[in-house]
């Protein structure tokens, strides 16, 4: 296949198995999906082979840290776009913990245009709930939902809007512009110093505990309060079985609230703590196996509504180092869809047509994303990926995109593999290769989409 | 395969022999202490003691203890860690007669290590080696005073000598070394297993 | 033995078999000369990110007895507290050719990632880390409780049947984790009296009882109370209201030590806090073991490093 330096290059993707097993033929062409069908030919089209490869919708994640500006040494919006590319990703929504925070029209408007100057993926940024992160004054958010970036999703990812009337007024005031609030759920005062999940094994390793009440005290208390106020509530990274039930019991008394699950959350235990390897370290803490469960249980019934990365690259000395010092968080763009096939498909519980709800079309419009997660749709945007679900492979450092290493998947064997991944009608993986940034950035600086 | 050379009455002669001449070369039994190197030393050195009350009605207080020398041998972090047995020292030292006992001499070291550890105990005024084997091969300027059978051996062959009270039978006999040249014993734990 | 990390999964005949060799090491004690050359050229480094002159102290004499050359690192007003990380610093320590480091951390697992790391050769002993376990603490426990119950006729034996009881702050101490594991490996039972808000939230894996009420313990008649220090810090956290009200329910005050059998044995890991968790009359008891446990450690820290420092380092 040549790697074609035009966004107007036409693609024929020969083959590709739909969600429901049915094969089926694409050709992409202008940035959107031109046809679909079987026998399909095209003149000039650059045409991929994917006999046993699952098409599905390009992936979006809600809950991604690029680390720009202000921390480069872990991420780039470049390197972070990369790693997105590489795990099937069309599209991500950019976490507010920068530095400068992504708190002003000015602060999300230069990572959207970085991200459009990447061109792997639509980078979309959130914008924080309160001035840096503090938890005191509300952040000018209407000027972020009307700056170029129109930014809808509001979060203090990293802290909790603890204050409850904050918490309140913040709810009450994206109405304004349709937005809704990412909460980070951890109540701080019962999570001082806190190492892992608490119960019988920070017990036994003598680590501070991390309660799962931490966790589902702030949840009951803001769907409480979205139901009070009649606004939208997105609950970040649900770790805990009790969680799950907050939630399923929100859902049934018909408050708007949606919930995201990790995909380390869906798979990965507590266990693992007990080597002290701080890859294991992350916010919420890996929980027990009845947590997981319980969460796979909440994605496949719909209480959980999507999966999000909380993709967070840390430097190698910030993991390197005694637990206690270690930083928190996993890189998670590469390996996701692995991790969720693993841990939710091989087990029966979702199907690939449950998987694009829950990592393309649901994320997009629990965002307000337009030209993603539309699905496979003639005439929709050409963001594809194309998955091989009968690969299997360990998982190693070469495999990684990004510019950390952070990740708890080192050395262990995952299914499935991105075999392509297609924005705005270009390649941007080819047989499961990064196409290079320069080719990337001059089809992405185009603006006609 | 092994061949023996020194029977359960042979060995019991040799040590009759060898208490005999403890008492000749102390002229009697005074302030005579006689100690024996874990594990088998201690054993002989027990024996001993018990040949000596009885060829010498008189002496009625001769006294036997352990001496162990595992901290103080010099091949530590060259082999396995080696588990060390208990010193028990009846009484002072200063001035007497000690008799160190072990059951085979090879290279020396382990009475190189004895003596250092004596020295921590106190001040004998003579010490003496009583040995049932000596193999030869030796790696120190070191000889034993009273020995029960010379037994000229190359480095390839192996000692096993066997004691009642630890290995439930008794006999020293003599193996033919690896024909491969393979491992052999060593250091002077010597030959007996 | 390659690292002494903890007490948990450590096996009966190695237990055993160390508190043995201490018994060896104690005998040395009594004798006209105090040291051993076992050691000799070997360099034992005492790094301490935590102060601890007690424990230290205790692991210097264990060293120097032992003929080791000692360097003592401490963590405080030096570069690690400029921000140095533990790598950089177990680094450091390996191009000076330590044999030995005896660690003591804030940090859980901080020398179990430091034998794990790569970054130094050398033999690791946990001297406390965090609110883990300390296990040359509990072996000397152990050591001084085989001590008071067989007298000379000690080696070789466990625990058996003896019945222990732990009272104090539970949740911060990495002394009762180490001794719940190593006491009931060696056949004690073992049980813990705490506050509720000092004991860990889930012990199901404990083999251990677990209750609030010292006096009922009391009169259960343990052959063992172990009375462990109180942090002053802990009042300011709402784990109980005061000193008083903590000493009342939970200390070893007169009228419940008299209430004892006379052959219990009293101990306390130290420093005590006399008045608070332990009245003066027991800790000065003839069924005290406090000056006996400060001496033992450093048998048992001797014995420790024998092990640790002896044999083949391929050995694991």
């Amino acid at each position: 296949m040549s790697s074609d330096t035009a966004a107007s290059t036409p693609y024929l993707i020969r083959g590709a198995t739909l969600a429901d097993g049915t094969r089926t033929d694409f050709v992409l062409a202008d940035g959107r999906i031109a046809e679909i069908g079987s026998g399909l030919s095209r003149a000039g089209a650059s045409i991929v082979d994917a006999a046993g490869l699952i098409i599905l919708p390009g992936l979006v994640d809600l809950h991604t840290h690029l680390r720009e500006p202000g921390f480069e040494q872990s991420e780039t919006i470049l390197t972070g776009s990369q790693a997105a590319a590489v795990g099937g990703f069309t599209s991500v929504f950019a976490m507010a913990n920068t530095s400068p925070v992504q708190d002003t029209a000015g602060v999300v408007d230069q990572v959207l245009a970085l991200g459009e100057r990447a061109g792997y993926v639509t980078v979309q940024p959130i914008g924080a709930v309160t001035v840096g992160l503090a938890g005191e004054r509300l952040a000018e958010l209407g000027a972020m939902a009307t700056s170029r970036a129109r930014v809808r999703v509001f979060s203090d990812d990293g802290f909790c809007v603890s204050d409850p009337l904050l918490m309140r007024r913040a709810l009450e005031y994206v109405k304004a512009f349709d937005g809704v609030v990412a909460q980070h759920s951890q109540e701080p005062r019962l999570t001082e110093k806190a190492q892992m999940n608490e119960g019988a094994l920070s017990s036994e390793l003598g680590m501070v505990g991390w309660p799962a009440v931490a966790e589902e005290s702030i949840i009951a208390r803001d769907v409480l309060l979205a139901e009070h106020v009649g606004s939208r509530l997105h609950v970040c990274h649900v770790s805990t079985a009790g969680s799950v039930d907050v939630i399923r019991w929100a859902k049934a008394r018909g408050i708007q609230v949606t919930a995201e699950a990790t995909p380390h959350h869906l798979l990965l235990t507590e266990d693992l703590v007990v080597g002290y390897d701080a890859r294991f370290k992350v916010n919420p803490p890996l929980r027990r196996r009845e947590d997981v469960e319980a969460l796979r249980a909440g994605l496949a019934d719909g209480t959980i509504d999507i999966v999000a990365t909380d993709h967070a690259p840390h430097p190698v000395e910030a993991k390197e180092c005694e637990w206690d010092a270690a930083a928190n968080g996993m890189v998670g763009l590469e390996t996701a869809l692995s991790v969720v096939h693993s841990a939710v498909v091989d087990t029966g519980l979702l199907d690939w047509t449950d998987i694009a709800r829950v990592l393309s079309s649901t994320p997009a419009r629990i965002g307000r994303l337009s030209g993603q997660g539309q699905g496979l749709l003639v005439g929709a945007p050409a963001e594809l990926t194309l998955y091989d679900p009968a690969a299997s492979r360990v998982f190693g450092r070469g495999n990684l995109a990004g510019k950390s290493a952070n990740s708890p998947y080192l050395a262990m064997t995952l299914p499935g593999r991105v075999v392509a991944t297609f924005h705005r009608g270009y390649a941007t993986v080819l047989d499961g290769a990064l196409r290079p940034a320069d080719e990337i950035s001059a089809l992405g600086g185009r603006t006609d989409g | 395969m092994a061949r023996t050379v020194l029977n359960q009455a042979d060995i019991a002669r040799a040590l009759i022999r060898i208490s005999h001449e403890i008492l000749e070369s102390n002229r009697g039994a005074e302030n005579l202490v006689i100690l024996g190197i874990p594990t088998r030393g201690v054993v002989l050195a027990r024996r001993i003691a018990e040949a000596i009350a009885r060829i010498e009605p008189t002496a009625t207080d001769v006294r036997v203890g352990s001496l162990d020398v595992t901290m103080y041998r010099d091949d530590l972090g060259h082999t396995r860690t080696r588990t060390p047995s208990r010193t028990l020292v009846p009484g002072s030292i200063d001035g007497v007669t000690v008799v160190l006992v072990d059951d085979v001499l090879y290279s020396g070291r382990t009475i190189r290590a004895a003596l250092d550890a004596l020295g921590d105990h106190g001040r004998p005024k003579i010490v003496r080696l009583a040995v049932l084997v000596d193999r030869g091969h030796r790696e120190l300027p070191i000889r034993a005073d009273f020995v029960g059978k010379n037994l000229p051996s190359s480095t390839a062959e192996r000692i096993n000598l066997h004691l009642l009270e630890v290995d439930g039978d008794e006999f020293v006999s003599i193996d033919g070394g690896p024909v491969d040249g393979g491992p052999v014993d060593g250091g002077d734990t010597e030959g007996a297993s | 033995m390659r690292h002494l990390l903890s007490t948990k999964g450590m096996s009966r005949d190695e237990a055993i078999l160390l508190l043995d060799i201490a018994e060896d090491m104690a005998d040395v004690a009594d004798r006209e000369v105090k040291k051993l050359p076992t050691l000799r050229g070997k360099t034992v480094v005492n790094l301490f990110f935590e102060d601890s002159t007690r424990t230290r102290i205790s692991f210097e004499a264990a060293a120097k007895r032992l003929s080791a050359d000692v360097i003592n690192f401490s963590a405080k007003g030096s570069s690690v507290s400029k921000g140095e990380s533990l790598k950089d610093t177990a680094q450091t320590l390996a191009a000076m050719g330590a044999d030995g480091v005896v660690i003591r951390h804030p940090a859980s697992g901080a020398p179990h990632v430091l034998a794990e790391s790569g970054w130094i050769d050398a033999g690791i002993i946990n001297a406390g880390d965090g609110t883990h376990e300390h296990p040359t603490q509990a072996l000397l426990d152990a050591f001084t409780i085989r001590r008071r119950l067989h007298g000379g006729a000690a080696r070789g034996k466990g625990l058996d049947g003896v019945t222990v009881t732990i009272v104090g702050d539970i949740l911060h101490s990495r002394v009762a984790r180490s001794n719940l594991w190593l006491l009931t490996t060696l056949g004690a039972h073992v049980s813990l009296v705490a506050p509720p808000t000092l004991l860990p939230m889930d012990m199901s894996g404990w083999p251990a009882e677990s209750g609030f009420d010292l006096d009922a313990a009391i009169d259960a008649g343990p052959d063992v109370v172990m009375m462990l220090r109180i942090q002053q810090e802990r009042m300011n956290a709402a784990f109980f209201p005061n000193s008083r009200e903590y000493s009342r329910r939970w200390g070893l005050d007169d009228e419940r030590f008299g209430r004892l059998a006379r052959t219990t044995i009293v101990m306390h890991p130290g420093p005590m806090n006399r008045g608070l968790e332990i009245s003066s009359a027991a800790a000065d008891s003839a069924g005290s073991t406090v000056r006996e446990q400060v001496a033992n450690g450093v048998s048992v820290r001797m014995a420790a490093l024998y092990l640790l420092l002896s044999g083949d380092r391929e050995e694991s």
